[in-house]
């Protein structure tokens, strides 16, 4: 191809179209309040892995939804299992539990 | 047309007890002795109003509570009201309620309207935002009960302050998942009114979302942004502390940026949203009316059952059934009355 000096750039869109919600609706069987955030943001602010790594579990489950599975598994690595997101979650979403379901189906998908 | 009742010559020997002196109170009043009846407001405390009493201006007009105040007890002048009055035994016999005050006297009414209204949550509750344990940690009414007085030893000269919406409100840790209502726009129109006293200082307002679903809300919140410079971030606070100055340290994610940040105050506001009126769990035993999952004053549906409950001749009116605004308050009022009306002709 004759090299004009530009080119096309990928859309940075989500394709919910082309989305793959196989694992995650796996996951929201087995955790129902998992579609309960509201996006408050606490689990975040009060993430003691948070202040130095970019996990958030708010975050987590928002690109899990989009399809954005495996910047989701990066952060969940730097969770440190504290539990202070379930202490403080304002919809009392069982977050523990949510982490070791994805930890577990996300990477029973892998193999 | 002819009227349906033909029996309003006996309107003026029909008692209708009110149960609180707020708003809802001495609207539902009002209506009632305009339709010829004979309503008695019994009141626990010793002035009527409610929390109306110590507000200072009201959103989204910033017009003064105390004129709206003046207005609701100018129209029931004639009514009899019992100040400093418990009620401590209410009896149904066939039609009528036979009631007994604390100061021992009784009398019988035909239709019971409850206007017991709501508390304010008590911040104290949620111990990590620090009411009661730093000093410059402030409640919506305690800032309110400042804009009257101008006498809070706290607030002085605050160079930075926030705001932090649904404070007991939208919470499972608490037991309350509703939304309070009244809070977003209370919290906007306070910020403003802050700005106002301090123009020097910044303003930031933590919600999740700004319910701003009346008539004028909206304008408050441009308002709020245009004239006032006040600072919205979206997320909710998780913590308050305080460094070595004295001074508050927050925590919260800016959600919309992803990233979790820290502030420094000089003052923080915490929008106490609303619970059923303590004092309603013991009307409510007498007359055997149960509370809904959120705590209030169960009625009968949400739509057109909304005035009545399930026993009969028992009404309610105003923020005993859930949180409301002042026009939901006083336009509620001025159903229950009507649904007053219509039960008393029909009995």
């Amino acid at each position: 191809m004759i090299d004009f000096g530009f080119s096309i750039s990928k859309s940075s869109h989500i394709q919910m179209d082309d989305v793959d919600l196989k694992t995650f609706k796996k996951l929201e069987a087995l955790n129902p309040d998992i579609n309960t955030c509201m996006s408050c943001g606490l689990c975040t602010a009060t993430c003691s892995a948070g202040n130095f790594t970019d996990v958030s579990f708010r975050k987590i489950i928002l690109m899990l939804q989009r399809g954005k599975d495996k910047e989701a598994l990066q952060k969940v690595k730097r969770c440190m299992m504290c539990g202070k997101c379930m202490m403080i979650c304002s919809r009392g979403i069982n977050t523990r539990n949510i982490l070791l379901s994805i930890t577990r189906l996300y990477n029973e998908e892998e193999k | 047309m002819t009227p349906s009742y033909d029996n309003t010559y006996t309107m003026k020997e029909r008692n209708v007890l009110i149960i609180g002196g707020g708003p809802a109170g001495m609207e539902a009043a009002h209506q009632l002795k305009q339709l010829g009846f004979n309503p008695i407001i019994v009141e626990r405390n010793d002035k009527l109003g409610g929390h109306l009493a110590q507000w200072d201006r009201l959103f989204p007009t910033s017009e003064t509570a105390e004129g709206l105040l003046e207005r609701l007890k100018e129209n029931i002048k004639d009514v009899e009201v019992r100040l400093n009055s418990r009620i401590t035994n209410i009896e149904k016999n066939a039609e009528t309620f036979h009631v007994t005050l604390s100061n021992n006297k009784n009398f019988d009414v035909d239709a019971v309207v409850i206007c017991t209204g709501f508390d304010l949550f008590n911040a104290e509750k949620k111990q990590e935002y620090g009411y009661g344990i730093y000093d410059r940690v402030i409640t919506n009414a305690e800032l309110e009960e400042y804009f009257k007085t101008h006498n809070d030893k706290r607030i002085d000269e605050p160079q930075r302050i926030g705001f932090v919406h649904c404070v007991g409100s939208r919470d499972i840790k608490v037991n309350n998942t509703y939304c309070s209502k009244v809070c977003c726009a209370t919290a906007l129109k306070q910020a403003c009114e802050i700005k106002d006293e301090f123009p020097d200082a910044d303003v930031y307002c933590f919600y999740m979302d700004l319910r701003m679903f009346g008539k004028g809300y909206e304008d408050l919140y441009l308002k709020a942004q245009k004239d006032f410079d006040i600072k919205c971030v979206r997320g909710r606070v998780c913590e308050v502390s305080e460094n070595i100055e004295g001074k508050l340290v927050i925590k919260a994610e800016d959600t919309l940026l992803g990233t979790p940040m820290k502030m420094t105050l000089d003052l923080l506001v915490l929008m106490c949203g609303m619970e059923k009126s303590k004092g309603a769990d013991e009307i409510q035993k007498m007359l055997n009316i149960e509370s809904n999952k959120d705590g209030f004053i169960e009625n009968l549906g949400a739509f057109v059952g909304m005035n009545k409950t399930k026993e009969k001749g028992v009404f309610v009116a105003g923020a005993c059934t859930s949180p409301k605004t002042l026009p939901d308050t006083i336009a509620e009022a001025r159903s229950t009355a009507m649904e007053v009306y219509h039960y008393l002709c029909n009995n």
